[in-house]
């Protein structure tokens, strides 16, 4: 038999490849250009963002006085070299009764150090206002322009470049005028209910995640907590604002008014109570709590378990000696990523009614508060370009606040691995 | 016959037992070993199956937590659905009617009243028991309301519910004058979500492969935090950024008369880039987990980096991918604040991108905003909108933990 020749043998070398490779090549290149594209414009974007937060933080603003200060200084003496009794009496004569009877009782004026009167005659009598702010980009390049437009349109106006994010903007309290409104009420809000939250969600959080993770059985029944855990974790923030309405605010209402605690608010807030918002955000972040534990608790090597187990502790003395101690650094680290996320939460406060405008520090659990986010989103809301400033201000506090939180984790977890590893 | 031995054994702890030990036993066993059998049986512990119950109740919290959803949700959207609710019929009275008449006579234009059906003059409900053209016969005081005398042009309303097919078909929603068609709100909801998914769906795709397939590790051990930076930021902070950097950039490049202040095409880019660090970063897991021996064959069959990536590892983490892409939609759909601030205050069913419109989480954040009285119908609508928006968020949630587990492919 003869053998037959083989035709179908190709005879492959590097020119045969040589268009076609420059072409995959050059497509390689391209998409390459494309996918750092898409990168770029991730950074970009955030750039952007904080950018746009700055550029309405500072700035030049133009402001107009009600009451020229240099037509209050008494036989001579300039207004903020004037004694305290001069100061109450300028205070006296150019405030209605009804409001300085009402600061009094605020604080009597007897006690109330001269500083302070300073700042209320400031406030009150001289009463200066922004009559338009620019950004911190116009203020930088047009300079020149901007003096010509106040010059022009208000020529009361006085041009000073000013930072909204200063030491009186972090202790003022909420106020109807833009620049002497605060973030003081705003940041002690914030602390009261991300601390119920945490106080509330922590141990409950952690229990379940030990629960899920040492105890529980494979059955169907614990099957379905794990499945309803992950799907709790994606139900959108504003459903559980509904919830903690329906519940907190409404159905336990004696109890988050505190009026079954024998506590009697004349200012009743109705169950729109620091404690509402506090639990509300609690089951928010209850589902992100567990998740990060039981992912925690299970990087703990079972070796561990059972050389405890095998020295006859028992179960729960194994999770309390050993495995806790062990994981703890994980469950911290989810618990602060957590704290970082409950801080920011808007929606479902403003559904379960942080009230926005409160310009007295919260006084416990039973009080009406507002937050850091909803004062943010108030200010937004409003029409008044000068909001807008103080809102990138506040802002600024608040991704502070977000981010250092988020940097601790980092660190932590960081510091978790490199211990691991060893 | 020997006498059993007694004695007392002393264990750790300080706990006495006594110890009755028969003859015939002690000829196999050593007394110690005996009282060390005694030692180590199980016994019950009060204090451990104490902490076991909290544990267990902490685990089934979070079934009481969906538990409580559906039962609010529900409870308050069937209450939405079986509220009795007043429209004015055009109809007046003609002639007046006292406390006391069964039937009176009203004017000639206006809706149909029907047999058997509740109508309402001034606070006064009756029921409808016959109708001739313009004379009605009614049985009067209805419903725990007193029977009054009312004079002539006093208006009647018809009672009517909420029905299902209205909910679901119809295109108008204002609760003022009882129209409550979620298509106005679904369709501005789909707006923002469709534009969010088109910003970022390529851009986290692309961020993704960038980062599991090109990026240097040290590139890389800088782009990740960064990316974790921009999803820690609060949504609040987007909207405010929609609001005075977004709007403004889209009415300069489109015109100011064609783009209104508020619209839902400034609202739905901004959560396209609040929903990229989660898109990049969930399918860049995806793509890392794709065992290195795959794309070392790739390489080996002469592929290049491109080739690779988009033929081998792409489809290799295909499900992975598609989880992302569902979770991030989910997100989009449930975003509040971005829409709350920047797509506008009213309900609006229009297509137009450069139109306000408010979606279903900004239309409950602005109602619930103000001062809500619980028994209204504003309260309950927001509930019933409320139970649609968690069912589409499950729905989608569950389909991605479906995919991943149906579709995942398993390389050991």
């Amino acid at each position: 038999m003869k053998a037959r020749p083989l035709k179908d043998t190709v005879h492959l070398n590097t020119s045969d490849f040589a268009p076609n490779l420059a072409q995959r090549h050059r497509v390689g290149r391209f998409w390459l250009f494309v996918f750092q594209g898409s990168t770029l414009v991730g950074i970009v974007v955030l750039s952007m963002l904080l950018l746009n937060i700055l550029n309405s933080t500072f700035g030049y603003v133009a402001v107009e006085n009600k009451i020229d200060p240099d037509t209050l200084a008494v036989n001579g003496v300039p207004l903020e070299d004037l004694p305290q009794e001069e100061l109450l009496r300028l205070l006296q004569e150019n405030v209605s009764a009804g409001l300085y009877r009402g600061l009094e009782s605020q604080q009597p004026f007897a006690e109330r150090s001269r500083q302070d009167v300073y700042n209320l005659v400031l406030e009150r009598v001289v009463e200066p206002h922004v009559v338009k702010s620019w950004s911190l980009q116009d203020s930088l390049f047009r300079r020149a322009q901007i003096a010509a437009e106040v010059a022009d349109a208000y020529p009361e106006a006085d041009l000073q470049f000013r930072s909204w994010l200063n030491a009186q903007f972090m202790r003022q309290p909420q106020s109807a005028k833009a620049q002497s409104a605060g973030v003081r009420t705003a940041i002690l809000g914030s602390l009261w209910t991300v601390g119920i939250a945490i106080v509330f969600a922590f141990p409950i959080g952690v229990g379940g995640a030990i629960y899920l993770e040492e105890y529980a059985a494979d059955n169907a029944f614990n099957r379905v907590i794990r499945t309803n855990i992950n799907n709790l974790a994606g139900v959108p923030s504003i459903i559980y604002g509904m919830l903690g309405l329906a519940i907190f605010v409404r159905a336990l209402e004696p109890l988050t008014s505190g009026a079954l605690l024998g506590y009697a608010d004349s200012t009743t807030a109705n169950g729109r109570t620091i404690l509402s918002a506090g639990l509300t955000l609690g089951l928010l972040i209850l589902p992100l709590i567990i998740i990060n534990a039981q992912e925690a608790i299970r990087a703990v090597p079972s070796s561990l378990r059972q050389a405890s187990f095998g020295i006859g502790a028992t179960r729960w003395q194994t999770v309390w000696y050993h495995v806790l101690p062990y994981a703890m650094p994980g469950i911290l680290t989810g618990t602060i990523l957590a704290i970082s996320r409950a801080m920011g939460e808007t929606a479902p406060l403003v559904v379960i009614g942080a009230s926005t405008f409160i310009n007295v520090d919260p006084n416990g659990p039973f009080a009406k508060f507002t937050t850091l986010p909803t004062q943010i989103y108030q200010w937004t809301s409003r029409p008044q370009d000068v909001f807008r400033n103080i809102a990138a201000a506040a802002i600024i506090v608040l991704v502070m606040l977000v981010l250092s939180l988020n940097a601790t984790a980092v660190i932590l977890r960081r510091r978790f691995s490199r211990r691991l590893d060893s | 016959m020997q006498r059993p031995l007694r004695g007392v054994a002393r264990f750790a702890g300080g706990e006495k037992q006594r110890i009755v030990v028969s003859q015939a036993k002690t000829g196999a066993y050593p007394h110690d070993v005996v009282a060390q059998r005694a030692a180590l049986r199980k016994r019950p512990r009060v204090s451990e199956t104490l902490i076991q119950g909290f544990l267990f109740l902490c685990g089934v919290l979070s079934i009481l937590v969906t538990a409580g959803l559906v039962y609010e949700l529900g409870k308050e959207s069937l209450l939405f659905f079986t509220r009795q609710q007043w429209e004015d019929t055009n109809h007046t009275l003609v002639e007046p009617l006292d406390a006391t008449q069964s039937t009176f006579k009203m004017s000639a234009t206006g809706m149909a009243l029907s047999l058997h059906g509740s109508i309402r003059i001034h606070a006064e409900v009756m029921t409808v028991v016959d109708l001739r053209g313009e004379r009605v016969t009614v049985a009067r005081g209805q419903q725990n309301t007193v029977a009054a005398a009312h004079a002539v042009g006093a208006e009647i309303a018809i009672s009517r519910q909420v029905t299902l097919a209205e909910f679901f078909t119809k295109t108008e929603w204002n609760p003022q004058i009882g129209k409550f068609g979620i298509w106005a709100l679904v369709n501005a909801t789909l707006m923002t979500s469709l534009t969010a998914i088109v910003v970022a769906l390529p851009l986290g795709l692309g961020v993704a492969i960038y980062l599991s397939e090109y990026a240097a590790a040290r590139v890389r051990s800088v782009l990740k935090p960064l990316l974790e930076v921009l999803a820690a930021i609060p949504t609040v902070v987007y909207g405010y950024f929609a609001l005075t950097f977004m709007t403004p950039l889209l009415r300069a490049l489109f015109g100011i008369e064609r783009v209104e202040i508020y619209n839902t095409a400034s609202a739905g880019i901004v959560i396209g880039i609040l929903i990229l660090p989660l898109v990049s970063s969930m399918a860049e897991d995806a793509l890392s987990a794709v065992p290195q021996s795959l794309r070392q064959a790739a390489y080996g069959l002469g592929a290049t980096r491109l080739e690779t990536a988009v033929k081998v590892v792409v489809p290799a983490a295909l499900s992975g991918i598609a989880a992302a892409f569902i979770v991030a939609a989910s997100r989009a759909i449930g975003e509040t604040m971005v829409v709350a601030i920047a797509a506008g205050a009213g309900p609006a069913f229009t297509f137009n991108p450069f139109q306000a419109a408010e979606t279903m989480t900004g239309h409950i954040v602005r109602i619930s905003g103000g001062d809500l009285s619980y028994d209204s119908i504003d309260y309950n609508s927001i509930f019933a909108i409320g139970l649609m928006l968690f069912l589409i968020t499950l729905g989608l949630n569950i389909l991605s933990q479906h995919i991943v587990q149906r579709f995942r492919e398993e390389y050991e």
